[in-house]
């Protein structure tokens, strides 16, 4: 089964990285862009079949390094 | 006293930080990565800069969950001293040990350039080199030292007395221009700036040399 985990900065953390890209989308003529965040996303494949299961254990995964949760919040896709 | 400097893969501080410790006086043992604890009677844990294993997922988040790093939770927990400057203060948020996380400068840009930090408490064994209140030059060299935390973490901080510098001028975003934080019992310090850096003349200064001074004094009576 795979998994596929989006890490992005929590909403009240600055993001200077999707700042920048907001502004090089501006000078690019892009108008009307209004914010830019910019995330990770982790693809892991796993042993496991059982959908309830893979979430649990791919959710411990963000919990103990994937996401720092201080600043990071997390989703968990599967399939 | 005996001090330990840990060795991760990518670490580029670690020879600097053990040599500033011996210069003041202490005993150092190299300990890396893979080991699992610490050598018998170690006083104090250094926790150096660099780029411990590519900075891969984040700054310091691989190295928070090595094998070495369990020993130093458990040095922590146990009430032991430990350092952790730059990538090391990184590692150290990323455990739990320190509270709060160092975000991407707020500018983008690495910033490598000496820096004015006000000393913001003298109540540390870190801290006893220097007189709260004073200004000293060391230097700073990071792209993700923006210091965050939520506004209730930042007024504990504050209200518990545990900023031990603040930026004279602010080079990264950091909250409340917060450059290193003290943990609750006041034996761990983190902190973005190098005082390793600036510890002896031929560096350009040696401000930073009074805190392995006062370190090594305090904890040789201890």
């Amino acid at each position: 089964m795979k998994a596929r985990v989006h890490v992005m900065l929590k909403s009240g953390v600055l993001d200077p990285q999707g700042e920048a890209v907001r502004h090089a989308l501006g000078s690019l003529g892009f108008e009307g862009v209004q914010g830019v965040r910019q995330g990770k996303v982790i693809e892991i494949d796993l042993a496991e079949t059982d959908a309830a299961k893979a979430e649990a254990v791919v959710t411990e995964m963000c919990e103990k390094l994937l996401a720092n949760t201080v600043i990071e919040s997390y989703s968990v896709e599967l399939g | 006293m005996h001090a330990a400097v840990i060795v991760f893969p990518g670490s580029n501080c670690d020879r600097d930080l053990a040599v500033a410790f011996e210069r003041a006086g202490a005993r150092v043992s190299m300990v890396w990565h893979k080991d699992t604890s610490m050598p018998e009677g170690v006083d104090i844990i250094g926790v150096p800069g660099g780029f411990s294993y590519g900075d891969y997922l984040r700054c310091g988040a691989i190295a928070a969950n090595s094998p070495i790093c369990r020993a130093v939770v458990a040095h922590a927990d146990r009430g032991g001293y430990v350092l952790g400057v730059c990538n090391g203060f990184q590692i150290l948020t990323e455990t739990g040990i320190l509270p709060g996380a160092l975000l991407r400068n707020a500018g983008l840009k690495y910033v490598c350039k000496p820096v004015d930090l006000h000393v913001t408490t003298d109540q540390s064994a870190f801290i006893q080199g220097y007189t709260a209140g004073s200004t000293i030059t060391v230097p700073i060299a990071h792209h993700d030292g923006n210091y965050f935390a939520d506004e209730a973490t930042l007024d504990r901080l504050q209200a518990e007395d545990r900023v031990a510098f603040t930026y004279a001028r602010n080079p990264n975003g950091s909250a409340r221009d917060i450059a290193g934080i003290l943990s609750k019992n006041r034996r761990v310090l983190g902190m973005m700036p190098h005082p390793e850096r600036m510890a002896e003349p031929l560096h350009g200064g040696s401000d930073g040399a009074a805190m392995f001074a006062g370190l090594v004094q305090q904890l040789a009576d201890a």
